[in-house]
């Protein structure tokens, strides 16, 4: 878009407001647009926020990339990486390490997807 | 493991047992401004507690050798590629006065999924994995133990791994980092929706690790075509990633600005960089100011540069900062030097200080252009805002072109970035999260349904899996290398010889680099003199000749030139003659000497030269000269024929003859050295005198060649010459 300066004109109802007025404008606005980013970071995950999570939980960077690509290709995202993992370590009694090693290695990916079927707990 | 100041710190003990190793602290640590602080004969209002060890400016030699702190703290960037060689550049920028080193990664870590490891050499910065981060955070904890300060280290996290890279920064003690969504998106072309819910985790884990956060909005500056235009959605972009960072949970105080003075000369800057300054500061006084130096305009002229950059710290000192930047004034040419960080360290000491106290002097003016400007950039970054909603909010905006156009807002040229929200790097990887969604770790941040598994870890989820790493630090799975050909192990076996052996070669970077600068005024045209240039260097055996600044002296009468080249051939330091430092005895032991068998002088500059403050430094007993010691001295004053000044000294019947001599000009000091020397010969009192002589250019060994008793350089001080004579006339008398 190409547009010449129409500050004058555009700036008529900000003449009134005091210096304090126009500074709460400016961060009630900035406040404003940034709230649907707060609400889509609430809500969603991402590969590496699932990652991040994995370190988090003691595994190295390559596992962690192992695992949550496998945890894409299984569908289960929207559970989290973490979450995975920490599931199986319960249903198989392993420590969360042995689990996760477990799913590195290729194994246990089929019974993962089982587990989370029927929703929340 | 402690450093010693007379030693080089060890690389290889650095990463020696680096797997176990765990930083001394996290979180950032500021100055501390101490009012009405005393230093020399000085009281300093915006100053710090000083260092333990550092180098002063050159002239602190004349105020008792303090070395003043500004109360800011200081930044440098430190990425040559490889590590291991940055950490020494570290420990010279510590010692200048820098307490935030920021390490630039290499090219192309923004678009890698997840984190590197190990310690592959970088291009233009370096890779930034656990292994590096470790070992300079680990050499840095040493670093500030030997300055006496806190050293803030500072990386990135941006690109598409962020939160992979602000786990790692918060298990390894890193204190600062840029982390700006914006950024990604128009910069980097990531997906813009991908780019605010990982920065979302980024922020929420930095905010744990207490790490002060720099946003990213000063590249709009180095982006637009007229970089002062850009001012009002300068004033957005650091808003929005300002209060989605509050709102994320980062305490304002750790929440930094990036801010740039927008223009240079011979742009009248400060009349349109102070007024932005201003506005910011009233509308962000809540968080922080991080005060960037201005590379837009950079040249390669180093000169040009550290002025431009002067101006931008008098902009804060007229205002504000907390962390003042550094820009090294050779940028504009190739990736810092070493020598360049420090100058440019020096001049963000040397201008603060310099300046200390100048808002306790002037005022900035409350009305009239000030005050107008101040207010209509503010009102244009609103209505820049009330724009972006009426367009649908952010994302929108951003897929209309909204930011980096060169117009000044609401003016609009329609050459701004564009990205689409369906576009960029990492599109369609986001994952809405389901009901059961869970997350068993700390400083996560949104939706994480802990309650199904044990509703008492809520408020702590990573109860559940015994803590997290953050918690617990040996569960973090340390990588040493991953490539067996490309690694510090191996380039290290490389410079081997440069570091184990007292072989040495000049470097601007890198270890044994070789790199050589060379200043040259040809009197010539630009190119003829830039080709004869390069020949010049060739003959002189340099390899890879390369001119890095040319500059019109006159078009026709000559041209300033500066270029590299390459030292083939190293020198072995074992080899080397070098003379010893001068002795000094004590005060009273001259005396005693003096005042057992009296001792008189006689003294003149010599020749024709008019300069005689260096002599009376060496004489008068207000500059601590020797006439202090009871040496009884006869000042002949200035411009005396050197037949003069020995036949005075045959008359007073003087143990010695002290003549000075500043003008250098073919030789002709020490041309006045030697004939003093045969003068008293023929007069045959030679074996019975003493001749010293001195000046700014006297060499010492070169002046005894002369034929005379001792030489006196640059920095000589009165009792560096009664040593001397103390000691000449014991020998003399032993002789005889």
């Amino acid at each position: 878009m190409k547009r010449e300066d129409d500050f004058e004109k555009r700036k008529q109802h900000l003449n009134e407001l005091s210096d304090e007025e126009l500074k709460n404008k400016f961060w009630a606005l900035a406040g404003q647009l940034v709230d649907p980013m707060m609400d889509l970071a609430y809500k969603n995950t991402t590969p590496s926020i699932e990652r991040s999570v994995l370190l988090r939980m003691g595994f190295s960077s390559i596992e962690a990339k192992v695992i949550v690509e496998g945890v894409m290709d299984k569908g289960l995202m929207p559970k989290g990486a973490g979450h995975v993992v920490y599931k199986l370590s319960k249903e198989k009694n392993m420590d969360i390490r042995e689990a996760g090693r477990a799913l590195v290695n290729g194994e246990y990916w089929d019974e993962v997807a089982t587990l989370f079927e029927g929703g929340v707990k | 493991m402690e450093l010693n100041q007379n030693e080089k710190l060890d690389i290889k003990e650095i990463l020696k047992d680096l797997e176990n190793y765990r930083p001394k602290r996290r979180g950032w640590i500021w100055r501390e401004q101490q009012k009405d602080l005393k230093m020399g004969p000085f009281t300093y209002q915006n100053c710090s507690a000083p260092l333990a060890n550092s180098v002063p400016l050159p002239s602190a030699k004349y105020f008792g050798d303090i070395d003043p702190q500004p109360e800011y703290s200081i930044t440098t960037e430190i990425a040559s590629g490889r590590f291991e060689d940055d950490i020494r550049r570290m420990r010279m920028a510590a010692w200048h006065g820098a307490d935030h080193i920021m390490v630039i990664r290499t090219a192309g870590q923004s678009h890698f999924d997840g984190l590197i490891e190990g310690t592959p050499q970088g291009i233009g910065g370096i890779p930034i994995t656990r292994k590096q981060v470790r070992a300079q955070r680990k050499a840095l904890d040493y670093i500030e133990e030997e300055v006496g300060r806190p050293i803030n280290y500072h990386s990135y996290v941006s690109g598409v791994a962020g939160p992979d890279v602000a786990v790692m920064f918060a298990e390894e003690g890193v204190n600062g980092a840029h982390q700006d969504p914006q950024y990604n998106v128009l910069y980097r072309n990531i997906n813009m929706v991908r780019s605010f819910v990982d920065a979302a985790e980024s922020k929420k884990i930095m905010a744990w690790a207490d790490i002060a956060q720099i946003d990213g909005a000063h590249n709009a500056n180095a982006t637009a075509r007229q970089a002062w235009k850009v001012m009002p959605e300068l004033m957005v972009q650091h808003a929005l990633n300002s209060i989605f960072s509050a709102k994320v949970g980062m305490k304002k105080s750790n929440i930094c600005l990036s801010t740039v003075p927008p223009t240079a000369p011979p742009a009248p800057c400060l009349n349109i960089d102070l007024p932005y300054a201003v506005a910011l500061r009233e509308l962000f006084s809540e968080y922080r100011m991080r005060a960037q130096m201005n590379t837009k305009y950079m040249e390669s002229s180093t000169r040009e540069a550290t002025v431009t950059h002067v101006l931008n710290l008098m902009i804060s000192r007229l205002t504000s900062a907390d962390i003042q930047s550094t820009i090294t004034p050779d940028e504009g040419r190739n990736v810092p030097w070493h020598i360049y960080n420090m100058e440019a360290c020096d001049t963000a000491k040397q201008a603060l200080v310099g300046m200390d106290n100048l808002l306790g002097l002037v005022e900035l003016k409350k009305d009239g252009y000030l005050k107008e400007k101040v207010r209509e950039l503010k009102e244009r970054a609103v209505l820049f805002m009330e724009e972006m909603l009426e367009t649908g909010g952010y994302f929108n905006s951003v897929q209309e072109g909204f930011f980096v156009d060169s117009g000044c807002y609401p003016e609009r040229n329609g050459d701004g970035i564009s990205r689409k929200i369906e576009g960029g790097v990492g599109v369609g990887k986001i994952f809405e999260r389901d009901e059961d969604y869970l997350a068993p770790v700390t400083a996560h941040f949104g939706y994480n349904n802990v309650a199904q598994y044990d509703e008492y870890a809520v408020e702590n989820p990573s109860q559940l899996i015994g803590g997290s790493t953050l918690e617990v630090p040996e569960k973090i799975v340390y990588i040493d290398e991953l490539d067996e050909t490309d690694n510090v192990n191996v380039r290290m076996e490389e410079t081997k010889e440069l570091r184990e052996s007292s072989m040495i070669k000049p470097e601007v970077e890198w270890l044994g680099d070789g790199i050589v600068q060379m200043d040259l005024f040809l009197p010539t045209s630009k190119r003829v003199a830039e080709a004869a240039a390069l020949e010049i260097g060739k003959k002189m055996g340099l390899a890879e000749v390369e001119v890095i600044h040319r500059e019109i002296m006159h078009p026709a009468e000559g041209t300033r030139i500066q270029l590299k080249g390459k030292l083939e051939f190293s020198i072995d330091v074992d080899q080397l003659v070098i003379p010893p430092e001068p002795e000094i005895m004590t005060d009273d032991e001259i005396r005693e000497e003096i005042e057992n068998k009296p001792m008189k002088i006689v003294a003149a500059t010599v020749g024709e030269d008019e300069h005689s403050v260096g002599l009376r430094e060496i004489i008068d007993i207000k500059h601590g000269g020797i006439e202090r010691f009871g040496i009884e001295c006869h000042y002949l004053g200035t411009s005396v024929p050197v037949e003069k000044l020995v036949d005075a000294a045959i008359e007073l019947n003087a143990d010695a003859i002290l003549a000075s001599t500043i003008i250098s000009h073919d030789g002709i000091h020490y041309k006045n050295m030697k004939r003093i020397h045969e003068l008293c010969i023929e007069k045959g009192i030679r074996d019975k005198i003493m001749i010293a002589c001195g000046g700014t250019q006297v060499i010492p060994e070169k002046a005894v060649e002369q034929g005379i008793d001792a030489g006196f350089g640059r920095g000589s001080k009165g009792v560096h010459m009664a040593t001397f004579l103390v000691k000449k006339r014991r020998e003399m008398n032993n002789e005889n």
